[in-house]
C-alpha cells in the first residue's frame, strides 16, 4: 500500500480498489489466489439443515481492552450460528470504511479478524469493500454473516426452555459492556476491565456432544445483558425464571465500575458467553464441561426454571428479598447524582 | 466485592428484621416512611427489601431524583439552547430523554443539536476548551451532592479564562424541601430515610431545624439494603419512644457537621434562592444560583433565548407521585401511555424515578 491512510480512490472499482483488496484485505482474511477470486464463493453442498446469521458492527471506539472491532464482528456471528446449536461453515465480511482510517489500524483488525477466524476454525470466503468521504461513517463498520451446519437430533430453541431446567452461565457477566464503555469515555476506574470477546462454537459443540436432548435452549447474552436475554426466553418458552443474585459471577472490578456509575450489570452486554438451559440431572455434568473449557473457567447455576408464572424472570436478591427482573427500554445510562 | 457484599449479608438482614418485628410487637399502628433520595428508591427496589418487610411498615418514594423534580419549563430552556447555532449541550445523561413541553434533546439531536453527555462537570470544560467557537452549557442539575462538582467546573473555567462555559443552574437543596412535605396535612410521613451522600456535603445537623420544627424522626442512611433495613429500623424505635431525633446510621461516611470544603466550594459560587419543583410548586430557599461574580458563566442571563410556554401532561401524576401521595401505580399513564420507551412524566424517564424503578422492578 502506497498511502498510509484509506482514501475515497480505494472504493472506486478502479486500480486503488484493486491494491487495497489485493495487497491487504483479500490475503489476510482469506489468502485466496487473484486466480480463483470469483463474484460469489462456491461452497459444497452438505446434508441436512443450515443455520444462516447476520449481524452489524458500529462498535464506539474501534478498539477497545482486550479486542477490536473485527475479532467482535467473527466472534458475534459465530456465536449466533453456535446458539442454534449449529457448526459455523462459511462466513462473509462487509467493511464500510470512512476515508482516512489508518492503513496500519485496518491491517490490525484484519488481522485478528483472521486470527477470530481461525481459532473459530471457520472461513472467510465472501466479502465486500466501500470507501465513504469523512464524516459520513464512523471509522469501520463492518457486516459479518455466517452459515451453519445443524447436525443431526439437535434441537436448541428459545422456546425450548422447560420446567424445572437449571440457568447455567459460562462465566463472569458485564464485561464486554464496560470494557467499552470505559475506553469510551475514558473511564481510569475502569480501565482494567477487558472484554470478554470469545468464540463459543467448540464450548457448545462439547455440550451438544456431553448432553445431547437434555441440553435445551441456548442464548448468548449480547446487547440487553442476561436479564433482556433471560426475559426473552422465559416469553418464548412461557416459562418462569427464577435468578439467585449471590450465584451471578461478576469480575469485581466490573461490580465497583458498575456501582459507581449505577449500572447494573445484569444489563450490561456480554461478547463471549453463554446461558444454557439444561435439564435438572445435567446440570452438574454441563457445569463440568463448562469450568473445564477455556472458555468457561468461571461459570455458575445461576437459577432455574418454574412453570408458576409463565414469562416472568424474577430475582431472590443477596439480602433474600425478591423483585421483578425487566426489560431495559433504552440503553442504561449513568445516574445523576 | 469489598463494602457490597458485607452490606448484603442475609444473616444480619435477617436479625435487623427480628429486631424490627420485636420493636413492632404490640404497636398496631401503621408506618409510613419517606426514603427521599432517589438511589434510596432504587435500591428499594433492586434488593427486594419491600417484600422483606413487616405489612406494618410502609415506605414511600419522595422527590429526591433531580431529573424527576425539574420543571417541564427548564427541559424547554434547554431545548431552545440546543436549537441555538453554535451551541454545544452538556448533561449527564439522564437528561436527554426527559419530555418537554413539546421536544426533548434527544429529539433535538436528532434533528441535528449537538448533545453531549458527559460523566462529571469537568468534561464539559474541557469540551468548552476543545471548542472554542461553540458555547458549551452544561445542565446544572442535581442536589447538594452534585452541586459541589458543578461550582468546581464553573471556579475551573474562570482560572482558565473560558467565555464559552456556561451553566443553565437548576440546583436544587433539601432539607427546605422536606420541611414543606412535612408541614403537608395531606401527608402522614412517620419518618424520613435522610439521603446518604447529599448528607455527606451538608451534615447530619442540616436536619436539626426540621425535627425541632416538625417533630419528625430523621436517619440519615445508607444505600445498601443492610443500611435501609437499619434505617427503618432506627426509625421505627424512634417512633414507638415516641422521639423524634436526627440519627446517623451511615457513619462510616456521614459527619454532623458535613464536608466543610464542598459546603465551603457551594457558598462561593451559589448563592439560596427560592426553586420551583415539578409537581410540587415553589419552595423559598430550597434553590441554588450562582453568585453575581460568576454571573458570566449563567447561561439564562447570557445566552437569550426565546422559550416556549410550559405545557404538562393532563392526566400525568408525577406531582403526587413526587409528594409520596400517590402510587406510579395509581396513575392510569402508567404502563399504557408512559412507557420507559416512551415516557410522558420524568419519574417514568431518571433511572431513579419511581416510576421507572416500579416498572423495572415492580412486576
Amino acid at each position: 500500500m502506497k498511502s498510509d491512510l484509506v482514501l475515497l480512490g480505494h472504493g472506486s472499482g478502479g486500480k486503488l480498489s484493486h491494491e487495497l483488496l489485493d495487497k491487504l484485505i483479500v490475503p489476510i482474511l482469506s489468502g485466496i489466489e487473484q486466480r480463483e477470486q470469483n463474484d460469489a464463493a462456491v461452497l459444497a453442498a452438505v446434508s441436512g439443515r443450515l443455520a444462516f446469521t447476520t449481524d452489524s458492527y458500529v462498535v464506539d471506539p474501534i478498539f477497545f481492552p482486550g479486542g477490536n472491532i473485527g475479532s467482535l464482528a467473527i466472534h458475534g456471528t459465530v456465536n449466533d450460528l453456535a446458539m442454534a446449536g449449529a457448526c459455523p461453515l462459511a462466513i462473509s465480511v462487509g467493511l464500510i470504511i470512512e476515508e482516512g482510517l489508518a492503513v496500519s489500524e485496518l491491517t490490525t483488525i484484519l488481522m485478528s479478524m483472521r486470527a477470530a477466524a481461525d481459532s473459530a476454525r471457520v472461513r472467510i470466503v465472501t466479502g465486500d469493500t466501500k470507501v465513504v468521504p469523512r464524516g459520513k461513517a464512523d471509522k469501520l463498520f463492518v457486516n459479518t454473516s455466517g452459515i451453519g451446519v445443524i447436525a443431526e437430533g439437535v434441537e436448541i430453541s428459545g422456546s425450548n426452555a422447560q420446567p424445572g431446567d437449571k440457568i447455567l452461565i459460562s462465566g463472569t457477566i458485564g464485561d464486554h459492556g464496560m470494557a467499552v464503555l470505559a475506553s469510551r469515555e475514558g473511564l481510569d476506574l475502569a480501565s482494567n476491565i477487558v472484554t470478554d470477546s470469545a468464540p463459543l462454537n467448540d464450548l457448545v459443540q462439547q455440550l451438544v456432544d456431553g448432553l445431547g436432548c437434555r441440553l435445551h435452549a441456548l442464548r448468548d447474552p449480547t446487547r440487553g445483558g442476561v436479564a433482556t436475554t433471560l426475559k426473552e426466553i422465559a416469553r418464548q418458552s412461557r416459562v418462569e425464571i427464577i435468578l439467585q443474585e449471590p450465584t451471578l459471577p461478576i469480575d469485581s472490578a466490573v461490580a465497583s465500575a458498575c456501582a459507581i456509575l449505577g449500572l447494573d450489570p445484569l444489563f450490561v452486554a456480554n461478547e463471549g458467553k453463554l446461558l444454557a438451559f439444561v435439564a435438572a440431572e445435567a446440570a452438574e455434568q454441563a457445569l463440568s464441561i463448562l469450568l473445564n473449557h477455556e472458555f468457561g473457567r468461571r461459570a455458575a447455576i445461576i437459577g432455574e426454571v418454574s412453570a408458576a408464572a409463565p414469562g416472568k424472570v424474577r430475582l431472590r436478591t443477596a439480602v433474600g428479598g425478591l423483585r421483578a427482573v425487566e426489560m431495559l427500554a433504552g440503553e442504561q445510562l449513568p445516574r445523576i447524582c | 466485592m469489598k463494602h457490597q457484599s458485607e452490606y448484603r449479608d442475609p444473616e444480619l438482614a435477617g436479625l435487623q428484621l427480628q429486631a424490627l418485628r420485636r420493636t413492632l410487637a404490640g404497636c398496631t399502628r401503621p408506618m409510613t416512611f419517606m426514603e427521599v433520595c432517589g438511589t434510596h428508591t432504587m435500591a428499594i427496589y433492586q434488593h427486594g427489601i419491600r417484600s422483606l418487610l413487616p405489612d406494618q411498615v410502609r415506605l414511600i418514594s419522595g422527590p429526591g431524583c433531580p431529573v424527576c423534580v425539574t420543571p417541564v419549563g427548564y427541559v424547554d430552556h434547554a431545548v431552545a439552547l440546543a436549537r441555538r447555532p453554535g451551541t454545544i449541550i452538556a448533561t449527564f445523561g439522564d437528561m436527554v430523554r426527559v419530555p418537554g413541553s413539546s421536544s426533548s434533546l434527544l429529539y433535538e439531536q436528532a434533528r441535528g443539536a449537538l448533545i453531549r453527555i458527559v460523566y462529571s462537570a469537568l468534561d464539559a470544560v474541557t469540551l468548552a476548551e476543545n471548542n472554542p467557537a461553540s458555547a458549551v452549557v452544561f445542565l446544572g442539575v442535581g442536589f447538594e451532592t452534585t452541586a459541589p462538582t458543578v461550582a468546581g467546573a464553573v471556579l475551573a473555567a474562570s482560572g482558565k479564562h473560558l467565555d464559552n462555559f456556561y451553566v443553565l443552574c437548576s440546583h436544587k437543596t433539601m432539607p427546605a424541601t422536606m420541611a414543606a412535605l412535612a408541614g403537608d396535612p395531606e401527608l402522614q410521613v412517620d419518618g424520613y430515610l435522610c439521603p446518604a451522600h447529599v448528607s455527606a456535603v451538608i451534615g447530619a445537623d442540616a436536619y436539626q431545624p426540621l425535627v425541632a420544627a416538625h417533630r419528625v424522626p430523621c436517619v440519615v442512611t445508607g444505600f445498601e439494603p443492610l443500611d435501609v433495613l437499619q434505617g427503618v429500623l432506627m426509625l421505627t424505635r424512634q417512633r414507638v419512644a415516641g422521639q423524634a431525633r436526627v440519627e446517623i446510621q451511615y457513619r462510616r461516611v456521614v459527619k454532623p457537621q458535613g464536608n466543610p470544603k464542598a459546603k465551603a466550594l457551594l457558598g462561593q459560587v451559589f448563592e439560596p434562592c427560592d426553586a420551583s419543583w415539578r409537581g410540587i410548586g415553589n419552595i423559598p430557599g430550597s434553590g441554588l444560583r450562582l453568585r453575581p461574580e460568576y454571573a458570566r458563566f449563567d447561561a439564562a442571563r447570557q445566552l437569550p433565548v426565546a422559550i416556549e410556554p410550559p405545557l404538562e401532561h393532563r392526566g400525568c401524576l408525577c406531582g403526587e407521585i413526587l409528594k409520596g401521595k400517590a402510587h406510579p401505580r395509581d396513575c392510569r399513564l402508567f404502563r399504557t401511555t408512559c412507557t420507559p420507551e416512551d415516557p410522558v412524566g420524568a419519574c417514568m424517564v431518571s433511572s431513579e424515578g419511581t416510576c421507572a424503578a416500579e416498572y423495572q422492578y415492580g412486576g
